[in-house]
């Protein structure tokens, strides 16, 4: 499932001073308004996240001496857009809309004219249901996974509107299953090993393993620059304090996404995942920043 | 609108054969919609007047239904600039007007559109939290009568809503919370409140209640503080026949003269006016018995803890910040009462952390710890050990306190430690007796240092109010648990210069959180599990010790005291609240003009008890 990528950001948090005597959960109090709602900066829902305090606290010179804290943390984000394939539950079929859950929080709906015409409403011993002309098998009922491609996303209520109008979207069963006369009809090739990693990542609406899949891709994003760092720490207030991730960095970071959705396999992304690189890709941001 | 419809084979392929009608008319609605954006308003108009109906005959609701229906097969063709008109109309209606074929349409076109697009979730459900309460212009019986068809409809809605947007409860909260009526409005009747707090609470147990629990039972206390914050003292004050406070205690005689000789009635209430700020008390009055049987619905089915839990932490941030909050307390007073052992214990220990907990503000420890006072003096519920347990620690904190400190009275400098050694002695006037009856606890008692922490350099006893002091004193005498030869003589019976020095300008020296709520049907729930001052059994006889000279008698060591094992123990009393009024009136324990009565002037009269002195009502705490 596309949408879904670990960042590595370096956060400042400004913390009141009667928090002091517990900085970490201060920290984490902080961190966790965070999550479930769409941030402009990190351009997602931040799902997830780890971090580590970098540097001792300092005090803040002023009339309220708030403590100052430096962060280098790991987001896992959701960071859905227009034309990406993502992958939830059907909750409810009706004759007009499909409704979809995505991530277990997200939800998406898909109109009856984004609805491909191969499908044709039906309701069989009351359930409602879109079963396929061609393919009969193909049926999407409440609590079927499929892969949707998303039209647009309303970012206040996180609510997408989705399509299945291309030929490579409905039931993730079935298109898994015949993936390859779908491929040869539509011309999209995927690989198997593409399928695989898709395989992987609809499991990915239990957040429970969400997280610890998501950060096995650490170090395929984001390098932040000595520059940006620099630029961070100038920005002390405390409405400003998440502002530390500059759009630069979030640019950057999207190359890297880009750069790792090229790579031969997701499945091989996870695998990756490993003390050693994550102690090599140090070495190599170090390398970089001397 | 950029919508382009299918032709109608297309149409109707996709529709079951056994509905032609309903897909047709959703058709047509569709096409009505779209219509809009091709500049022809016809249909639309006529939609627009069918969904207005100037009368309610059988047809225009005939009418009306099936356009509802039609256009919840159409929502996605819906455009919130196009069909703005449309969707004012029908997010102003009022399911309390309509019969339940029109409800079940309403419901279900909301249902549609709000899971259509994130842009009409928000809408839809303020539409729904409207419903929270019936409209002004309906009368009572027809309320009466719908209220429960409309309440299930609303809340089965949001259900729905919110297995298709997992989200929508958390974009519920602030909608609900925001959508309160305005209880200083005269016309929002205490009807329309209650209601209204009813969905909040149901929203807490229902099946949103996961996300919204916290913040629905916050909003709740919140504004039960808002209430209890309008019902002024100056207006309590003002209203000079008899006083919205009865006092806990009156006279015999004086009771009678006021009308209150009747033992069927309670000799407290509070009576308030139908009109102005007073009705506040009306409103706070059925709030609070609403909460106290949703906590005995939650008792029921085991989810107390819970709700305790949040109801706790609320407490801590709004009641014990507020300032001397009057009612709303009780909420937590009785949640407490009907778990003795886990709410009632967790209440007690979590106000004395917060006494001990040295970097709260001093005007936090001074509130949490008069709070505990009172609380355990008042707490039926509690066991005796529960309250000792609390003592031994108050007394071994003032202990240290006085250890680390070499300063002379400074009522100021050591507000906290006075109103711990307050606290103490306010409890031990409650409690001492039954603490002596106990076997167990007497021995405990007499070795409690309380010498080291009154007699002392920093003088509590001097410091602390005069009549909680005399009182105790009395007690102690009585109980030979604690002497001076000091002799003790005030200015005034209820404060001292010293007394209002370390209560501060807010007079947390004569806060006593938990006197007998005044609120005539929150108090039939509290009655029960508290302890009025007249069912207190002290240590010495009133009659043989009524006409003493106190301060003379607490200066004479060798004075016999009180019989210690005449009277039974707290707990083994079984009052009969039906005699309690009588008893109330027969135990007289302060007059009623105290507040300007001198102590010389009491001398001739039996003991004062300082509930009696309802320190929140003293015109001098404003």
């Amino acid at each position: 499932m596309d949408g879904l990528n670990v960042s590595d950001v370096n956060l400042q948090v400004q913390l009141h001073p009667s928090r002091s005597n517990n900085v970490r959960k201060a920290v984490l109090r902080e961190l966790s308004s965070l999550l479930l709602r769409f941030n402009e900066k990190f351009q997602g829902v931040v799902l997830a996240y780890e971090f580590n305090i970098d540097k001792v606290p300092e005090i803040l010179p002023s009339m309220h001496p708030y403590l100052y804290v430096r962060l280098k943390a790991k987001l896992l984000l959701f960071s859905p857009q227009p034309d990406m394939l993502l992958e939830g539950k059907v909750v409810k079929v009706r004759q007009e809309s499909i409704h979809v859950i995505i991530l277990g929080f997200s939800s998406a709906i898909i109109t009856d004219k984004d609805i491909r015409e191969e499908f044709q409403y039906k309701t069989k011993h009351g359930k409602d249901l879109f079963v396929s002309r061609s393919h009969k098998r193909h049926v999407i009922k409440a609590g079927t996974m499929i892969r949707l491609l998303v039209k647009s996303v309303d970012e206040e209520t996180l609510c997408i509107s989705g399509s299945l109008l291309p030929a490579h979207t409905g039931s993730i069963l079935w298109l898994d299953k015949h993936v390859e006369n779908v491929s040869l009809t539509d011309g999209i090739c995927r690989s198997n090993k593409r399928r695989r990693g898709n395989e992987e990542e609809s499991v990915m609406q239990e957040p429970g393993r969400t997280s610890a899949e998501a950060y096995s891709m650490v170090d395929h994003y984001i390098k932040k620059s000595k520059k940006h760092r620099e630029y961070a720490t100038q920005k002390p207030s405390r409405s400003e304090a998440y502002s530390a991730i500059s759009d630069h960095s979030i640019k950057k970071s999207k190359k890297h996404r880009e750069s790792a959705m090229q790579e031969p396999s997701r499945s091989e992304a996870y695998s990756a995942i490993s003390d050693n690189s994550i102690k090599k890709s140090k070495k190599h941001k170090t390398r970089e920043e001397s | 609108m950029g919508v382009v419809l299918r032709d109608d084979e297309a149409a109707f392929r996709k529709m079951g054969d056994h509905d032609l009608i309903d897909s047709y008319l959703v058709y047509r609605a569709r096409d009505t919609l779209c219509s809009v954006s091709l500049g022809d308003t016809e249909d639309y108009r006529q939609l627009l007047s069918a969904m207005n109906p100037e009368e309610l005959g059988a047809n225009e609701i005939a009418m009306l239904v099936t356009n509802l229906k039609a256009l919840a097969g159409a929502v996605s063709y819906i455009d919130n600039v196009l069909h703005n008109e449309l969707l004012s109309a029908i997010f102003n209606m009022s399911l309390w007007n309509y019969k339940p074929d029109v409800m079940d349409a309403l419901v279900e076109f909301i249902e549609s559109l709000a899971t259509s697009s994130g842009k009409y979730v928000d809408y839809c459900l303020a539409m729904l939290t409207c419903q929270f309460f019936p409209p002004g212009s309906l009368p009572l019986p027809k309320i009466l009568a719908r209220k429960d068809g409309v309440l299930s409809r609303v809340h089965s809605s949001l259900k729905y809503i919110a297995d298709l947007v997992p989200l929508s409860p958390v974009r519920l909260v602030p909608i609900v919370l925001d959508g309160k009526p305005q209880y200083r409005l005269n016309n929002t009747s205490t009807l329309s409140l209650v209601i209204y707090v009813e969905n909040m609470l149901k929203l807490e147990s229902g099946v949103l209640g996961e996300v919204v629990r916290i913040p629905m039972l916050a909003g709740v206390v919140d504004l039960l503080l808002d209430l209890d914050v309008e019902i002024e003292w100056e207006d309590i004050q003002n209203d000079t026949s008899k006083g919205i406070f009865e006092m806990e205690l009156e006279d015999v005689d004086e009771s009678r003269d006021d009308g209150l000789n009747d033992d069927s009635e309670l000799p407290r209430k509070l009576s308030w006016k139908t009109s102005g700020g007073n009705s506040f008390a009306e409103k706070l009055d059925s709030l609070m018995v609403l909460i106290f049987e949703h906590l005995e619905s939650c008792q029921v089915a085991d989810r107390l803890i819970k709700i305790f839990d949040t109801l706790l932490e609320s407490f801590k941030k709004t009641v014990l910040t507020a300032y001397k909050s009057k009612f709303a307390q009780f909420v937590i007073f009785y949640a407490c009462s009907l778990d003795p052992k886990n709410c009632g214990v967790t209440f007690a220990l979590m106000l004395e952390h917060t006494f001990f907990f040295s970097t709260n503000r001093p005007l936090l420890r001074m509130s949490a710890v008069a709070y505990l006072a009172s609380y355990l003096s008042r707490a039926k519920f509690l066991s005796v050990f529960v309250v000792a347990d609390t003592l031994e620690r108050l007394v071994d904190w003032c202990v240290k306190y006085v250890k680390m400190q070499d300063d002379v009275i400074n009522p100021e400098a050591h507000r906290i430690f006075y109103s711990g050694c307050q606290a103490i002695m306010y409890l031990l006037c409650f409690r001492m007796r039954s603490m002596m009856d106990d076997p167990q606890l007497k021995p405990w008692l007499v070795r409690l240092p309380l010498e080291s922490i009154l007699n002392n350099k920093l003088s509590p006893l001097k410091v602390c109010l005069p009549s909680i002091v005399l009182e105790f004193l009395r007690q102690a005498k009585a109980a030979r648990l604690f002497m001076t030869s000091e002799k003790f003589i005030f200015d005034d019976y209820l404060e001292s210069k010293l007394s209002r020095e370390f209560g501060g300008m807010e007079r947390l020296d004569m806060f006593f959180p938990f006197d007998p709520c005044l609120l005539e049907k929150s108090d039939s729930y509290i009655r029960p599990n508290f302890i009025f001052w007249s069912m207190v059994q002290p240590t010495y006889d009133d009659e043989d010790s009524s006409d003493e000279d106190v301060g003379e008698a607490f200066a004479s060591d060798d004075d016999g005291g009180m019989d210690c094992g005449i009277m039974q123990s707290l707990e083994e009393q079984h009052f009969d609240f039906a005699e309690v009024g009588s008893a109330l009136n027969k135990m007289s324990i302060t007059p009623k003009d105290s507040l300007h009565s001198r102590f010389g002037g009491a001398i001739n009269q039996p003991m004062r008890m300082p509930s009696r002195i309802r320190p929140s009502t003293s015109p001098e705490s404003l």
